[in-house]
């Protein structure tokens, strides 16, 4: 949490600019990589590519238009209670989400189940509405949900494609692999989703010791 | 309604489908709490309670909605009665013994967004429990959380003493033992029919 804030207050300090507000999400405050919020869709439903695209859309959604709405109201809210106001603002637009998934398709509604409810406790969305939205214009909160989102769907489309290609040879799908294949079942099993988050986790965590490396000397130097 | 015995729903809730190995729900906690052994064991008693009085709230929400047809209103009642559950736990903790208090720290107010607590309450009402299975159920969760949460606080201290590649250190080292021991709870499945 804390390096988080010091990264948001860093930016504010260089001057708002509304690429970076966009931009950060995806890859260097990625959610999920490198904040660890969100776990528990993410290791939930990424058990093939389009549940996991369904999910990571919805979970946009709601962050988008939560942002926008607490942003518009940041100066209403009473500091008091604002953490129950964002969950409220937060419900309100999963349970929109929950039902216009259901008018969209069901199968979808079925494979997701429980856990488009669970959006609203999704730490991700109450975590932005708290250190971003509160404080900032509603345009700029509206970049911050959409970047977020997208560096969220985009973890879990990593998580997604990985667990399907190796548990069930196919992407969103798709057959990936000659019939011969014998495919993972555990990547398709629970477990699977820790193993596979935890070694996305050791890739990033190797391509950020290797962006550090070089800088490191330099600084030292004067 | 549903017919499945006491014994049965506090198998599957507490072993066959462990809420965090199986269903991925209080990965957060999981995963921040597991660390000390006696903050895992206290932080497991706090969210068996907040999951007990909740699991009896939502089952009287569902009720009253069912019979003032507003169905739409599920998530948004049960969000704000699990709130103020949280919110009561606190102010109780906080009085009854300030050291653990401090020691859960920002993790108390977070039971609010634990997804364990929410799903309980959607679970028990898809499935239809009447009161005494809410309260079986509630109770096999909460305990089945609090068997993940002691056993991954045993591992991460034995761990300690082990030498940890840089690479691993941190969340990615837990996960892979969170996916192990997923594993090893996968051989409970069959004790109870679901």
């Amino acid at each position: 949490m804390s390096s988080k804030d010091n990264t948001v207050t860093n930016v504010a300090a260089a001057g708002p600019s509304s690429t970076d507000d966009f931009i950060k999400g995806l890859w260097r405050e990625n959610p999920v990589f490198v904040q660890v919020l969100g776990m528990c869709p993410v290791l939930a439903v990424t058990n093939s590519g389009s549940n996991a695209l369904a999910m990571g859309l919805a979970t946009t959604f709601v962050l988008v238009l939560s942002n926008a709405l607490v942003s518009a109201l940041r100066s209403f809210i009473p500091k008091q209670v604002r953490i129950a106001t964002f969950i409220l603002i937060i419900a309100t637009f999963v349970t929109v989400v929950d039902y216009l998934i259901q008018a969209i398709s069901l199968d979808i509604h079925r494979a997701l189940g429980a856990f488009i409810s669970l959006i609203v406790v999704n730490c991700l969305i109450l975590g932005r509405a708290e250190a971003f939205a509160s404080k900032n214009s509603v345009g700029r909160s509206i970049l911050d949900g959409l970047g977020m989102g997208l560096g969220f769907t985009f973890a879990l489309l990593c998580l997604g494609g990985v667990r399907e290609i190796l548990g069930s040879g196919s992407l969103f799908g798709f057959a990936l692999f000659p019939a011969g294949f014998q495919p993972w079942i555990v990547m398709i099993l629970p477990s699977g989703g820790f193993f596979t988050l935890g070694l996305w986790l050791l890739v990033f965590n190797r391509l950020k010791a290797r962006q550090a490396e070089p800088v490191s000397p330099q600084e030292a130097t004067p | 309604m549903n017919n499945d015995s006491l014994w049965t729903i506090f198998l599957n809730a507490s072993l066959v489908n462990n809420f965090v190995l199986a269903y991925f729900l209080g990965i957060c906690p999981f995963l921040g709490v597991s660390a000390k052994l006696a903050t895992a064991t206290r932080m497991g008693g706090a969210v068996c309670f907040v999951m007990l009085v909740s699991s009896i709230c939502a089952y009287g929400i569902n009720r009253l909605l069912i019979a003032i047809d507003a169905p739409y209103l599920q998530l948004i009642s049960y969000i704000v009665v699990i709130a103020s559950t949280v919110q009561l736990v606190e102010m109780f903790i906080k009085k009854a013994s300030p050291a653990l208090f401090r020691a859960l720290g920002i993790f108390l107010p977070l039971i609010t967004t634990n997804c364990a607590i929410l799903g309980l309450a959607l679970f028990q009402t898809n499935k239809g429990y009447d009161l005494l299975q809410c309260l079986v159920y509630a109770l096999g969760a909460g305990i089945g959380f609090t068997l993940a949460l002691i056993l991954m606080a045993g591992i991460r201290e034995k761990l300690e003493l082990a030498t940890v590649p840089d690479m691993v250190q941190g969340t990615a080292i837990t996960l892979m033992i969170a996916g192990i021991l997923s594993l090893a709870f996968m051989g409970f499945a069959g004790l109870g029919t679901s």
